[in-house]
């Protein structure tokens, strides 16, 4: 039989005897148990699942996998005729376009949030917030044609050439404006956040308690300073949290990126060089892809990404977890 | 002599909601003045328009007069006036982010102080003025959430007196503690008076009898009796104080 389907079926199973011992000493009311069983398979489930997927990747990705090892991580070639496959300029397409959103949407989203949670008046509030939500329902489809042909000749026309004349000293501004490339995709991507952002952002500082901001107040503290020692110290975790959503989604993001990035798999210090993601090239690839070496080359960067996110919300995990044993670095008084 | 606060026919609301319906009464310098009467009755908003919180829910307003040493808090600067007039909340609402030391210290950073010779000397101080610096020795630089309720509150009491503010009003500062915590509570109060003017809101009668010199009692936004905490325990002149304090309903 499909080893998959018998790891999934044995996991089931697991799950669901699992769970009967897990809960049957504990019996009070029959509906009680039964609910209570019915949650954990639920969410064994959801852990079933990733952990099919990742099998089920690695599976088909195994071609690539025997063939090129670890070196595919740090290999510059791509070229199927000859099937030389290595993903590092896709990878680095990735983490540089979502660095760059990142830096982008960051103080953005925060100072919105705060705006939002904190100084907007109350009949605003309600109305820009809803348009925020708004914002992130909206799919990336409709980001990409924005970008393509408004954002992109923007940026070749005025932005790129600008950016050159001022801070053409840095490698990151060298080079002929060509619109479509890293900057436009990060600039897109920072656009896709940041609505997620400022969303997660706001509530998380509107639960913070009042008490919190009543005590600096009640020392004269400016509404500033209130924000600043006691609302953004306390949500820190939230916020971190929030930030690490928009980076999930970044990474992830296909359509918008594929449409703008200008998919050229180069690696340049340049931002407006075009380049290519990770993300961009499956879905580029993938129809054409005859050859069972590509295919498989295909199926490895989505291993890779795959294994790119899930190090990324470990870390945030790992961050938030630091955080909330660890006294914050005050600067007024140290 | 006329009193370290002055209140006179003060009104105050949320919205379309008035809860204080013209209140006027004088607080005596170095006394401990108790507030009572039932929920809602607006105890919580009479004191949070003396050191003008009240104004910070949007929506709320006053009028009428409250006077600080003869001069109208509402002329005043309100930074001014909060940092002369401290306030103690019903739960301790230390910052979790800072440690025992920045929490005590950061009154005092937002009124501008910036040497770490003077800040620790006044921390130190303030934290042995409410009988913590023992218990939280060599504790200074770990996070605050790791004291008990009574502990937390009485750094949130010392994290006050730090900017030594003229008079401090509790709201129900022992409602969250258990009776060893709020004793200690009641003992460090009465050694306060005699540097600091004291408004506490309670809901315990025992405890207001015990600590307090004058005793104003509210209702329904009125101020229904106000005297000498004597006068108005044993002898009141007002059928509803009387029920109250008696625990039958005002
Ligand atoms: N932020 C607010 N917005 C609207 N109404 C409020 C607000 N705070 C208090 N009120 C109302 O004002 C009235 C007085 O409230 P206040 O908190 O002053 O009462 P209190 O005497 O302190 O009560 P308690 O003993 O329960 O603390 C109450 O009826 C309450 O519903
Ligand atoms: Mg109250």
């Amino acid at each position: 039989m499909d080893p998959c389907a018998c790891c999934l079926r044995a996991f089931i199973f697991g799950g669901v005897f699992g769970g009967i011992l897990i809960t049957t000493n504990r019996a009070t009311y029959p509906g009680d148990t039964f609910f209570r069983r019915l949650t954990i398979l639920f969410a064994l489930a959801l852990f079933l699942l990733v952990l099919v997927m990742a099998f089920q990747l690695y599976r088909e990705a195994q071609p690539s996998l025997q063939r090129f090892g670890w070196p595919f991580v740090w290999g510059r070639e791509w070229d199927p005729v000859h099937e030389k496959f290595g993903a590092l300029p896709y990878i680095y397409g990735t983490l540089v376009s979502t660095l760059l959103a990142l830096a982008l949407a960051g103080p953005i989203s925060l100072g919105a949030a705060v705006y939002l949670a904190e100084f907007a008046p109350r009949r605003l509030k309600a109305t820009l917030a809803f348009l925020v939500d708004l914002l992130a329902g909206i799919p990336g489809i409709v980001y990409g044609l924005w970008g393509s042909f408004v954002l992109a000749p923007f940026l070749r026309n005025c932005l790129e050439p600008w950016l050159g004349k001022y801070l053409g000293f840095l490698p990151l501004f060298q080079g002929p404006p060509f619109g479509i490339g890293l900057l436009a995709a990060g600039i897109i991507l920072a656009i896709m956040c940041i609505p997620v952002m400022t969303a997660v952002t706001r509530e998380v500082l509107e639960v913070v308690p009042a008490g919190q901001r009543e005590a600096l107040l009640a020392f004269g503290a400016t509404p500033w300073e209130v924000v600043r020692l006691a609302v953004l110290p306390y949500a820190r975790e939230g916020i971190i949290g929030a930030f690490f959503l928009g980076l999930g989604k970044a990474l992830g993001e296909t359509l918008a990126v594929t449409m703008v990035i200008g998919n050229r798999p180069e690696i340049s210090l340049s931002l407006f060089s075009p380049a290519h993601s990770m993300t961009s090239v499956i879905v580029n690839e993938f129809a054409q892809a005859v050859k069972a070496i590509h295919l498989a080359a295909l199926i490895h960067i989505g291993l890779l990404l795959f294994g790119i996110t899930l190090l990324v919300n470990i870390i945030a995990r790992l961050l938030i977890y630091r955080l909330g044993r660890k006294v914050s670095r005050w600067k007024q008084v140290e | 002599m006329t009193g370290k606060i002055v209140v006179d026919e003060l009104f105050a609301w949320y919205d379309d909601r008035e809860v204080l319906k013209g209140i006027s009464l004088e607080i005596k310098a170095n006394r401990v003045t108790a507030i009572i009467g039932p929920s809602g009755c607006g105890k919580s908003t009479f004191i949070r328009c003396l050191n003008r919180m009240h104004e910070i829910v949007p929506g709320a307003g006053t009028a009428g007069k409250v006077y600080l040493d003869g001069r109208d808090v509402y002329a005043l600067n309100p930074i001014e006036v909060r940092r002369r007039v401290g306030m103690i909340f019903q739960t301790p609402n230390v910052f979790p982010a800072m440690s025992i030391f920045q929490n005590v210290a950061v009154g005092l950073a937002l009124n501008g102080w910036r040497r770490r010779q003077e800040l620790h000397s006044t921390v130190e101080k303030t934290l042995s003025q409410v009988g913590l610096l023992e218990e939280v020795a060599g504790r200074l630089d770990q996070p605050a959430t790791g004291l008990s309720s009574g502990q937390l509150q009485r750094l949130c009491i010392a994290r006050t007196l730090a900017v030594e503010p003229e008079v401090l009003l509790m709201d129900e500062p022992c409602s969250a503690l258990d009776p060893i915590a709020s004793f200690r509570i009641e003992e460090l109060i009465r050694e306060l008076k005699q540097k600091y003017t004291i408004v506490i809101v309670t809901h315990n009668m025992q405890q207001a009898a015990r600590i307090s010199d004058y005793t104003a009692f509210l209702a329904q936004g009125e101020l229904i009796e106000y005297g000498s905490t004597p006068a108005v325990f044993i002898n009141p002149k007002d059928r509803r104080t009387e029920s109250y304090i008696t625990g039958r309903s005002a």
